[in-house]
């Protein structure tokens, strides 16, 4: 986890200089996150403004145990803790449980005058550790409306064997559930290598059509996708 | 980049050596003289990291250059290209005519890797950027970036990008053992005869032996979604 803590002093320090030096951007923004996929569900997002010393995993490194508890499980409490430890902003789970595909969900949130960039997280389910991410996107200053296109991501933590065996919790293998139930049971799982253990793009599930067995509990007709995965749109007022 | 190098290093010896002679001299007339004026570095660092999970990225070419491009989506690839793309051999297109500056990893990129090059003009500010580099496990996929303009970079500044993979279009992706140089195969790069529909596209993405191709030396690792890698370009003179 890249959040550090700042000592007050620091904070003070930084504060003033901001009051003193340079007009900084408390900011009132609707957010929206729709999930873009035909199959995927997306565990409760967590979306937060934050500091540059801030951030929920940042690509080509190695997932912090916050974020694989999130990418694995779909709990966020990790990265929230770290987060308000972060003294970040923060807006939790605003669809009250999974975003189903195609699915909206709305929220709020008022950032602090340094927490200038805008970070987003939530499991991809059915997967092994995948999850659909912002990594700190600069919240513009001038009032409008904004998009972004999220893609799917791959912890980097645990082998994607494609087994729902109820497994989420961090170093457990297997994927909890597949909310959608379209899975199949029996499979001996497509692999038990991690390639890049570094947070990277998710290459995509592979599935099977062998809804008792064969190498997937997947659905490759159902539960592959293409990035992006999800569109958030940001209203600064 | 060798070319400006060795220019480089002619000019500086030639200062150094007048430098060292109007020490020598007793003359301080001489000492005064106004020197040519020096060659003004423009560099920038460029920062790549691989974002597949387990697509190694051939020694990655960084040109600067006022006209041409590497590739252009629906046009065929040129035999620089295509070497490059089959074998990820980029020695052509870094000779290539239109390339004024330019420099190369030393070395393949792996999977979740992060390099950082630079690359060195002189007296140009307006220069435009490509990149190119292949996706070693495949038959001949690459990514990069095509004409990145960087008038508008100051000292300082920075830009970043995800690239996308595109099909060099010069062999057809069967995917077959002996035909991809990578490490899952080990097979031929760089072929003369085009088999394919030759012009460069978007990548479909590998199907792989795992989804039912059965004669492909590829496995549900080595598939791939877009974006390939993560980009980010800063002058630093």
């Amino acid at each position: 986890m890249k959040i550090k803590t700042k000592n007050t002093i620091t904070t003070l320090a930084i504060l003033s200089g901001a009051l003193l030096c340079q007009s900084t951007f408390a900011a009132e923004i609707d957010v929206k996150i729709t999930n873009l996929t035909q199959g995927i569900y997306f565990t409760p997002v967590i979306i937060a403004a934050h500091t540059s010393d801030a951030s929920i995993y940042t690509l080509g490194s190695a997932a912090s145990d916050e974020l694989q508890m999130m990418a694995e499980g779909g709990d966020i409490s990790g990265l929230s803790t770290a987060l308000t430890t972060a003294s970040a902003d923060i807006l939790e789970n605003p669809a009250g449980g999974l975003l189903a595909p195609g699915m909206s969900t709305e929220g709020m949130l008022s950032t602090a005058d340094t927490n200038m960039y805008l970070s987003l997280g939530s499991m991809l389910l059915p997967t092994n550790d995948g999850f659909v991410g912002l990594d700190s996107w600069m919240i513009p200053t001038e009032a409008g409306t904004y998009t972004v296109y999220l893609n799917g991501y791959d912890a980097g933590t645990e082998a994607n064997d494609e087994i729902i065996n109820g497994g989420g919790m961090p170093g457990a293998a297997g994927i909890p559930v597949d909310p959608g139930a379209a899975n199949g049971t029996g499979a001996m799982g497509v692999t038990d290598m991690e390639n890049n253990e570094m947070v990277h793009v998710h290459r995509g599930v592979i599935g099977d059509t062998d809804v008792a067995g064969g190498y997937s509990d997947l659905d490759s007709t159902v539960h592959r996708w293409l990035n992006p995965v999800a569109m958030l749109t940001v209203t600064v007022k | 980049m060798k070319n400006f190098k060795s220019k480089y290093l002619a000019a500086f010896i030639i200062t150094s050596s007048l430098a060292l002679a109007g020490c020598s001299d007793d003359d301080e007339k001489e000492m005064v003289e106004m020197p040519d004026p020096e060659p003004v570095n423009v560099s920038y660092e460029v920062t790549i990291t691989n974002l597949t999970n387990a697509q190694p990225l051939s020694p990655v070419a960084i040109v600067l250059h006022d006209t041409g491009t590497l590739w252009a989506i629906g046009e065929p690839a040129s035999t620089a290209l295509e070497t490059m793309a089959e074998g990820g051999d980029n020695s052509e297109l870094l000779a290539l005519d239109i390339v004024k500056a330019s420099v190369s990893g030393s070395s393949p990129l792996g999977s979740g890797a992060t390099e950082m090059l630079t690359v060195t003009i002189e007296d140009q500010t307006d220069a435009m950027l490509s990149l190119a580099t292949m996706l070693v496990n495949t038959n001949d996929g690459f990514t990069g970036l095509s004409n990145i303009d960087l008038s508008g970079l100051s000292v300082g500044d920075t830009w970043s990008a995800y690239t996308s993979v595109y099909d060099a279009g010069t062999e057809s992706n069967s995917e077959a053992q002996g035909t991809i140089p990578g490490p899952a195969d080990e097979g031929t790069g760089f072929e003369m005869a085009r088999d394919d529909v030759d012009f460069v596209s978007m990548h479909s993405g590998v199907v792989s032996k795992d989804d039912g191709l059965t004669t492909s030396v590829l496995t549900q690792a080595h598939r791939f979604d877009n974006p390939a890698t993560y980009i980010m370009i800063k002058r630093t003179e």
